[in-house]
């Protein structure tokens, strides 16, 4: 099974750490791993912004990275989620649909398609878990408060796989962070209350750690956390399920 | 060319292509095993209150005794009340107390469905102090999809469903019973086995 | 008109309200979620919604023309009106035909976006809104903040000081029972006097040209069974084709609305009483328009329940005035860029696409999504501000060339390590209260052609 990996622009560039992470545990559990080096973003800040047409390069950059790999593999709900329902291709639009449905998040493809049961991997904090609202909603990696459905949550679950993690959620499980790509700056005010708010709702669990399934949620909740001067630290899932065992 | 034509013409060209009605399997829905329990809680937990009694004749007992406590009490439940239709809002302000027959109680909302015909006046369970509505325990079903199957709604020229005494929120989401209609409701339930 | 991040940042100004406002309607998501959660068929119920109202969608004419021949079989005049002006002047020649002084009027978002109280006051009629909130708001001179909840962001120590001034009475009575005795006794005389009562309409059934008003405070009622005429405003999309239908959305509105498994009174109006008069006035204003976009057609499934507001991490933090429009919250978002796209270009905006919005609809009206559609009608009608636009067309060029894109980012990583007072300033909106994230001395991309690349 040959994956691609695909590493979002942000991560890339801002948290190296969380790719490495990635990569490294996908080759841990017997994965093909390929990296392709010219890939550089989903397309998501120009759709977003409502100017999906102008993402079309990207489309077509993405394709031509990811063209004859089994599956792709990121660790970001939110780009994942932008490929799998906004990748089009006029010229190719065959495979632009055939990514669209082998595009797979971090946690869902460990959890679906490799069906991990068990890691070997030691994180002995206590660690709270945001949901980010992509990952959650658009890719339904857990279930949601608003729905009549069993619970379920598949990050939460390879978090209950590693040793000595003490998982801890908030009062309020998935509310949105307030980071919404381009919404953190055109709508700083709100963007950083929503951001706080969270911080506050996680902090009366005394974690050490604020972890997500995607470093934007985590890069905007850091910056808050810096700014308070707190001594919670953010890491993402990758790195935690990456994290040295025992065995 | 007119609004009507106008607003018609344009829902045509614009309406999406046809689309199938669901049918409504009401087996989905939820069903109670103990109809009367579940109504009684649903009923405290939306502000009303119960009393069983033993037979019809039972609630001009009722009457008579609130009346005797110096209230001004209407009991549309009797069948003695037609001048009641003529009577007007500022005349019908002064009941304190109306009793009026429900033809059917919902248990999950504590919902209870009258016409016009049981409340002889439109305004009658709206406008009075307290309301006391009279049902069979037999004449409670568990759902509102039953309900719907159980009654034409255009019988009569006016129904409703009335569940609890009229409430606000709209202080600071304080809960206040008795907004512009009734402050209290209480439920008559006719218990034709009970031992009196 | 301010936009919403300038409105928004106003309201989060006050962290304190803000916090109170967000609370409060947090308690309300969390009843409605305890009420879904009592329906072992809630997500059924919402798909058979969501159907019902797809079907009627796609004859709406048809259904409407059976409401009307069964409602003037009734004896009920129906009038129609195309627009807010239109529905306006109707609500105005019955006045007046009656020569009607006092009028009362329950909650109807309908007249709140004709904007019917203004319309009449300049004709010199004064209405008396009789939903306790409504009133509340009224007598501020204020909008609704909340389509289900109008005061909602009041306190009740505003209210107190709202009802000393209007109501007379006592200074400082903050007592919500006590306040709310107050407006029953004033409102309980003004029902008795009106001319008149305008209720709003929930339901509108074909099958038998009858008309449902969902209310707690029993206020529709009071004013419609006691005046001599009865004027009851509905839009277009009210129309559901059968009263089995009702079954379904009844069990739906009130659990969603507030958590409450049925609203105190669910009023089905058929027939004028003995000697009454009553009108139904059907108004398009601009809802056909809407039907016409593929995209954006389904958001007139909407009851109204104000379940998206109250679930919006951004309506609980910036209020209903940030939407600067009668229907306000994310529901608000897609219903008013159809009504004027240039006003309410922002709304679409203010929002993180979280999607909570979709899951609590009972209806299953795809909210988030059709904000990101709304955005792209927005972008390609050039209604994008000019430095918004300049920035995404920057980032689309960068991020089109893998090359540039790999300089771009070291450049931006050197600039963050050696130079950060070039971001690091007050200016820069992602600084202002947050710090940077910490510069990587590498890419990934980097990493990965030392560590890994064969």
């Amino acid at each position: 099974m040959k994956i691609g990996l695909f590493i979002p622009c942000y991560i890339d560039q801002f948290y190296p750490p969380a790719g490495i992470a990635t990569l490294q545990l996908l080759e841990k559990l017997g994965c093909e791993v390929v990296f392709p080096l010219n890939q550089t973003c989903c397309g998501q800040p120009m759709a977003n912004s409502g100017f999906a047409n102008w993402s079309k390069a990207c489309d077509e950059n993405f394709i031509n990275n990811f063209r004859g790999v089994d599956y792709i593999v990121s660790p970001s709900g939110s780009c994942t989620l932008h490929i799998r329902e906004h990748l089009h291709h006029d010229q190719n639009p065959g495979e632009a649909e055939r990514i669209r449905h082998t595009v797979f998040e971090l946690t869902e493809f460990l959890t679906d398609i490799l069906k991990i049961e068990k890691l070997d991997a030691r994180f002995p904090f206590k660690v709270g878990l945001h949901n980010s609202c992509h990952g959650q909603r658009g890719l339904h990696l857990s279930s949601m408060s608003e729905k009549v459905e069993p619970p379920f949550s598949k990050p939460g679950k390879l978090l209950a796989m590693v040793e000595g993690l003490q998982l801890t959620l908030p009062s309020r499980e998935d509310e949105c962070c307030g980071f919404g790509g381009t919404f953190c700056v055109f709508e700083e005010a709100l963007s950083v209350k929503m951001g706080k708010d969270r911080i506050k709702d996680h902090a009366r669990n005394n974690i050490d750690y604020l972890t997500a399934t995607d470093s934007s949620c985590l890069m905007h909740l850091e910056g808050i956390l810096r700014r308070q001067k707190s001594p919670v630290k953010i890491i993402h899932i990758a790195e935690i399920l990456n994290a040295p065992g025992n065995g | 060319m007119n609004a009507r034509e106008h607003i018609l013409q344009a829902i045509k060209a614009g309406r999406p292509g046809a689309v199938a009605l669901p049918g409504l399997e009401q087996d989905l829905a939820i069903h109670y095993d103990d109809v009367l329990a579940k109504f009684k809680t649903t009923l405290e937990a939306i502000g009303g209150q119960w009393l069983e009694i033993s037979g019809e004749e039972e609630v001009s007992t009722f009457a008579e005794q609130e009346s005797g406590a110096g209230k001004f009490v209407i009991n549309a439940a009797g069948d003695n009340e037609n001048s009641l239709s003529e009577m007007t809002a500022r005349q019908l302000a002064g009941v304190d107390m109306a009793i009026v027959r429900g033809k059917l109680g919902v248990a999950e909302n504590a919902a209870i469905w009258l016409t016009e015909e049981q409340m002889k006046n439109r305004l009658l369970p709206y406008i009075c102090q307290q309301l006391v509505l009279v049902l069979r325990e037999d004449e409670i079903i568990s759902n509102m999809h039953q309900a719907y199957q159980q009654t034409r709604i255009n019988e009569r020229g006016f129904g409703a469903f009335i569940a609890g005494p009229s409430k606000t929120a709209d202080i600071e989401q304080s809960l206040v019973i008795g907004a512009h209609g009734p402050i209290s409701l209480k439920v008559l339930i006719i218990k034709e086995n009970k031992i009196a | 008109m301010k936009a919403h991040a300038i409105l928004a940042k106003e309201f989060i100004a006050d962290e304190a309200r803000t916090d109170w406002h967000d609370e409060t309607l947090w308690f309300i998501r969390q009843k409605r979620d305890k009420a879904a959660h009592t329906l072992p068929e809630w997500e059924q119920l919402r798909q058979w919604a969501s159907e019902i109202k797809n079907h009627t969608l796609s004859k709406l004419d048809e259904y409407l023309v059976e409401f009307e021949n069964n409602a003037r079989q009734n004896g009920v005049m129906v009038h129609w009106a195309s627009n807010g002006d239109m529905h306006n002047q109707i609500v105005y020649d019955i006045i007046r035909q009656h020569n009607i002084t006092r009028v009362v009027k329950s909650k109807s978002m309908l007249t709140e976006e004709c904007h019917l109280n203004h319309f009449l006051a300049t004709m010199g009629i004064e209405v008396v809104d009789t939903d306790l909130g409504e009133r509340i708001v009224q007598f501020r001179k204020e909008p609704p903040s909340h389509i289900v909840l109008p005061a909602i962001h009041l306190t009740k120590q505003d209210v107190s000081d709202t009802f000393h001034q209007h109501l007379h009475t006592e200074k400082g009575n903050a007592d919500p029972l006590y306040l709310t005795r107050a407006a029953r006794e004033h409102l309980r005389e003004k029902f008795l006097e009106a001319g008149l009562a305008i209720t709003g309409v929930n339901f509108a059934i074909a099958e038998t040209g009858g008309f449902v008003v969902c209310t707690n405070e029993g206020n529709a009622d009071m004013g419609a069974h006691a005046a001599p005429v009865h004027i009851a405003c509905m839009g277009i999309e009210k129309i559901i084709p059968k009263a089995e239908h009702l079954g379904v959305f009844l069990r739906l509105l009130a659990r969603s609305a507030t958590g409450q498994p049925i609203t105190t009174y669910s009023s089905h109006f058929h027939k004028p009483r003995e000697g009454q008069q009553m009108h139904i006035i059907i108004v398009d204003n601009g809802r056909s328009r809407q039907l016409a976009r593929a995209d954006f057609r389904n958001s007139l499934k909407c009851i109204r329940c104000a379940a998206c507001f109250n679930t919006c991490p951004v309506y609980r933090r910036s209020g209903g005035f940030s939407y600067h429009t009668a229907v306000a919250g994310p529901i608000g978002s897609i219903l008013n860029p159809n009504l004027d796209l240039k006003s309410y270009s922002d709304l679409p905006f203010a929002s993180t696409l979280c999607g909570s919005c979709s899951n609590v609809c009972p209806v299953k009206i795809d909210i988030h999504e059709q904000l990101w559609k709304w955005r792209q009608v927005i972008a390609s009608e050039g209604q994008v501000a000019p430095a918004k636009k300049l920035m995404v067309k920057g980032m689309a060029f960068i991020l089109a060339r893998p090359a540039l894109y790999r300089v771009a980012g070291r450049v931006g990583r050197w600039c963050m390590r050696y130079l950060p007072f070039l971001l690091n300033h007050k200016l820069n909106p992602w600084y202002r209260q947050r710090e940077m994230p910490g510069p990587a001395g590498r890419s990934f991309r980097d990493w990965y052609i030392k560590n890994k690349k064969q």
